[in-house]
Formats: C-alpha cells, sequence, structure tokens
C-alpha cells in the first residue's frame, strides 16, 4: 500500500468548519508545512484542539478558526502566543479551555468509543463553569460528583514525525511523542509529514518499532516534507528557531501576521519557504534545546 | 552548618522553597521556573535525597540537573522514561508536589494563570491557559512561589479566572472537604504563608530578614492570619549556598528578581536612607 501524497492533496480533503487536531507541543513537532498550507487554502470556521504554539496563533490571525479547544497556547521562550493572545483580547473566537489532562482524556474518549470519560480534574475551578458543554455528574459508585469529560471527536489529526514509510509505519525517536497517538486515534483521518521517508525494513531493528506509537491503520496518508517542522522542533533533529520566532512575535507588535503571511506564506511552497529560512541544512544546525 | 553572612533575596527564596519539600518523602517534585526548579533540586540534594524529578522534558532523574547550558560531556542521570502524557499518570496517582507561580491568588488559595478582566469572552489580558491547574490542585499538593508580592497578585475578592481549586467552600464539590485541598506553602520576596491559618485563611509563617509586617499586610488584597510570633526566614546556610552554585553554575538565579537585591533587606533599607 502506499499512502504518499502532496501537503496540498492533504489539505484539499479537510472541509470548512471541521474540528482538526494538531500534534506537538508548545513550540515542538507541528506539522508546519500543513498550517502553512491551510494558511493558503480558503478553508475557514475550524475547530482546533491543541496543546498550542505559533500553529494556532497562525490559524486564528489568518481567520480559519471558529473555536480553540486549549488548555494552553504558548511558544515556551515567549510564553505568550501573540495572534492568539490578539484573537482572544479581541474577542475573535469561541474556545473551550480545558486542562492538559482532560485534553488528553476527552482525546482517549474518542479513541476508545466512550462519550465522556470521568474525572475529578477541573472540579472546583472555573473550567466547569465557563464551559457549558462540560457536565459534572453523580459517581454510581460513591457519593462524590465528577466531571464527565467529553470525547474530543476529531474530523482530523494533523502530525508531523521524524521518518516514516509508504505504508504509514510512522516514528517518533524524539525523546516525547507527546500526545501525538491519542491524536490520530481520536481523528477519522490521520495526516503526517515525515522528516525522513524511509523503507519499511527500517522498523525491523527493535529499537526503532518501538518508537513507533500507532498501527499504520491509523495513518491515512504520509508526505514527505524534510524539516517540515520548521519554526518548531523536531528532536533530534533540530531544535526550534528562536531567531524566527522572534521575527514572528514581532510582526504581532509592528505590521501583524500579514507581513509575516506575505512574506513567508503568502503565494510560496515549501521549498520558497525553506530558501528563505536558509535551507533544510541550516534548520538541521538549530540547536536542540535545554531545558 | 554556618549561617551564610551575604546572601541575595533569590537564594534565600530558593531556600525557604526547598522547605515546602522537606517532609515530602518519595515524590514528584516539581518547581515551575528558575527559583521552585532550584528550591526542589536543593530539597533532593539535602535533606529530602528521596525526591524525584524530570529533566523538563521527559525522563525521570536521580539527581537533578544543573539549570542552563551544559557541558557536552555532561551525562544526565535518567531513572525512566517519563513523557508528557505519563506525567498525568502519575499526577493522578498523587504522588507529586509542583510548586507553581500564579499570576493571581485569592484569600482561597485559587489561583489564576489563564487570563485577567471580568469578560471571559473578552479578556482583558490573554495569559497561558489554565494549563495542568486544575488536574494538579485536586490531585496533590501544590506551592506557590511569587517573585514580587503585591496586591495584583494576591487579589480581593475572587481570581479573574479560577484555575486552581482551592478552600472556597462555595465550590467545594459533592462529596469533598476542604481538608482533601492540600496547599503547602506561598514563597514570595516579602514572606513565607501557608494556609494554616483559621478555615484555612492564608496565615503568615516567616518575614524574610529586614521585611516589616505592615508591607506584607499593605501588599496582600486580603486579610491574612499572623502568627503571635511572626519568625524571621532562616537565611541560607554556606552548605546550602555552595549546592546552589552548584546547581545554578551560569548564575541564572541573579537575573530572576529586579536588580538581584540582597537576601537581608536591614542593610538595604539604611543603605537608601544613608543616600538619602
Amino acid at each position: 500500500m502506499n499512502k504518499l501524497q502532496t501537503v496540498k492533496q492533504m489539505v484539499e480533503q479537510l472541509e470548512d468548519g471541521m474540528t482538526i487536531g494538531i500534534g506537538g507541543w508548545g513550540p515542538r513537532r507541528k506539522p508546519m508545512a500543513l498550517i502553512r498550507e491551510i494558511l493558503r487554502s480558503d478553508l475557514k470556521d475550524l475547530t482546533i484542539v491543541a496543546y498550542g504554539g505559533a500553529d494556532v496563533g497562525m490559524l486564528c490571525a489568518a481567520n480559519k478558526v471558529k473555536k480553540v479547544i486549549f488548555a494552553f497556547v504558548s511558544l515556551d521562550f515567549i510564553p505568550l502566543e501573540p495572534f492568539f493572545r490578539k484573537a482572544r483580547q479581541n474577542g475573535d473566537i469561541d474556545i473551550m479551555e480545558i486542562d492538559e489532562g482532560m485534553m488528553l482524556l476527552g482525546l482517549r474518549a474518542a479513541a476508545w468509543g466512550c462519550p465522556f470519560i470521568p474525572t475529578q480534574v477541573g472540579l472546583g475551578t472555573d473550567v466547569v463553569k465557563v464551559n457549558p458543554d462540560l457536565k459534572v455528574i453523580d459517581s454510581p459508585y460513591d457519593d462524590k460528583e465528577w466531571v464527565a469529560m467529553p470525547a474530543l471527536k476529531l474530523d482530523a489529526a494533523l502530525i508531523h514525525v521524524d521518518r516514516a514509510d509508504v505504508r504509514g509505519v510512522c516514528q517518533i525517536t524524539g525523546p516525547d511523542h507527546y500526545m501525538d497517538d491519542w491524536f490520530v486515534r481520536a481523528a477519522k483521518k490521520a495526516l503526517v509529514t515525515c522528516d525522513e521517508l524511509v523503507g519499511s525494513e527500517v522498523f525491523n531493528d527493535p529499537n526503532a518499532a518501538r518508537c513507533v506509537f500507532w498501527e499504520r491503520s491509523l495513518t491515512t496518508a504520509v508526505a514527505h516534507v524534510p524539516a517540515g517542522a520548521h519554526p518548531t522542533s523536531c528532536a533530534p533533529f533540530y531544535g526550534f528557531d528562536t531567531a524566527h520566532f522572534k521575527e514572528y512575535n514581532a510582526c504581532a507588535r509592528d505590521g501583524g501576521f500579514e507581513l509575516y503571511f506575505d512574506k513567508y506564506v503568502k503565494d510560496k511552497c515549501e521549498n520558497d519557504y525553506q530558501a528563505l529560512v536558509g535551507g533544510v541544512d541550516t534548520i538541521k544546525q538549530l540547536a536542540l534545546p535545554v531545558y | 552548618m554556618t549561617i551564610a553572612k551575604e546572601y541575595s533575596l533569590a537564594e534565600l527564596m530558593i531556600c525557604a522553597a526547598a522547605e515546602a519539600f522537606r517532609h515530602d518523602g518519595e515524590v514528584l517534585a516539581t518547581g515551575i521556573g528558575l527559583i521552585p526548579r532550584l528550591g526542589a533540586s536543593l530539597a533532593m540534594k539535602t535533606f529530602n535525597s528521596d525526591l524525584m524529578m524530570t529533566d523538563s522534558e521527559a525522563y525521570l532523574l536521580s539527581e537533578p540537573n544543573p539549570v542552563g547550558p551544559r557541558a557536552d560531556n555532561y551525562i544526565q542521570q535518567n531513572e525512566t522514561w517519563m513523557g508528557f502524557s505519563r506525567i498525568f499518570d502519575n499526577v493522578w496517582s498523587r504522588k507529586r508536589h509542583a510548586m507553581v507561580g500564579p499570576t493571581q491568588i485569592d484569600q482561597f488559595g485559587q489561583a489564576n494563570i489563564s487570563a485577567l478582566g471580568s469578560d471571559y469572552s473578552k479578556p482583558k489580558v490573554q495569559m497561558l491557559g489554565v494549563r495542568g491547574f486544575p488536574g494538579n490542585s485536586i490531585s496533590h499538593p501544590n506551592s506557590f512561589f511569587v517573585p514580587s508580592h503585591n496586591t495584583r497578585v494576591f487579589v480581593k475578592g475572587e481570581c479573574d479566572m479560577v484555575a486552581s481549586i482551592g478552600y472556597n467552600p462555595e465550590r467545594l464539590p459533592k462529596g469533598y472537604r476542604l481538608d482533601d485541598i492540600d496547599i503547602r506553602l506561598v514563597i514570595t520576596d516579602l514572606c513565607v504563608m501557608d494556609f494554616n491559618g483559621p478555615d484555612h485563611q492564608l496565615r503568615l509563617v516567616s518575614l524574610h530578614p529586614g521585611v516589616a509586617l505592615n508591607t506584607v499586610i499593605e501588599n496582600t488584597g486580603f486579610a491574612i492570619d499572623i502568627a503571635q510570633n511572626v519568625k524571621t526566614t532562616p537565611p541560607p546556610t554556606v552548605e546550602q549556598l555552595a549546592i546552589i552554585a552548584a546547581l545554578d553554575p551560569h548564575n541564572l538565579r541573579a537575573k530572576q528578581l529586579k536588580d538581584n537585591p540582597p537576601g537581608d533587606r536591614t542593610t538595604s533599607a539604611k543603605l537608601v536612607e544613608e543616600v538619602a
């Protein structure tokens, strides 16, 4: 089976109003080539579920978003995502703000076909007040009440991985695969970009096979995009691009998102983008962050 | 143990933060931000060697990492993988104590890092989002770190967005007791507090050297319980300072508080008078 596609073909499968989950975490291993392709498309009214970074900020700034389901949106070393912040402060978007762990439970519920998973997380906080969709229920087994975290069913999950083969076996060798496996399991379609396209025999090595976190039957399509996570990181290959993020962040202050969009995204393909940011070899030199 | 003659406020706060973890036993200590992280690391290196810690990325360590850039030949003392999804398994199994830095804290110990302003649909200031506050606060002990103690942090009334559960009887979930909530120490640049006053009121435990009681009262937006004999926060020992220096070889701690003030403000107050 060959699931190879281009990012353009992937984005053509998405429709207005869809609920899209985005893998990665803050400025780490985000499928940015796919995000750029969405920015160039005429998609709109998306509901985004993410451990958010510039992916969420850019989509908000480009008016692609109706609603964001989030626990945080941050660029890590720049704590507050500038364009998400603007969108919120202008009242431009609907939100469902939940705990990081609740998001994981919502994805698991969707993956397992449960309408909800009970949790104590959120009790006693405004999370249960500001989200009318979030129900508090009685336990059939004790006297306590519980939050019924609803399934976060995704129409599509967008993921970037280190390596994949054409059948959709995906490998993440960085220290953490974050919640990407649950985004994939919660989604009807998983659209995956990879830094390296490899032969299936790579996974014969048990250590390589241990870094595969979902079965290929869950991968809908694979696109080969070297450095496709830039400006976010893809450990162990490259760190996030702090200079690029600083420039992006500065755009929120002077000139707005259009300045960034016109320079890096508009009428450009991924090769053009990479040339503008120094090329794949330069990206692969970006140091991994030390925490 | 020899009391240090000179020490910075950051170092005093690191030692005060370490105290939060003294009796924890074998739990994951998470210090968010440099001073809390150094506090937890100091506790692990001294009076509670049973503590566990992560590398802030994906591994559990048996020895805390120093902060800042490390030498190429530095070998991290890994124990097990501890990626983000597994952190929640740890949080929900309750074997953790986090020290976090909220933007707002109210009289009930409820805390906010999400958004400021009265209109939640259009906040005046959008901050991070609730992150893990709701889950942490109901699952395991938490302490607070406040680098600048003022009435914008310790707010009157309730937080604009209550991101973590506190001792508010009005919000207590069915089947819970207030004692199920466990907020430990509050370390600020002025003092150490806890929530062991009457009805879980915020209580002043110790004033940092040279800080006046009134300064704390004036900078807290609600009434606090004052212990009869308010102690002075113990200054660091020479041994503690040496361990802190090893944990922070690039002296990043000197950049955490504005102008890196000395730990004993008695002297600095005098200096100001003399200059004036």
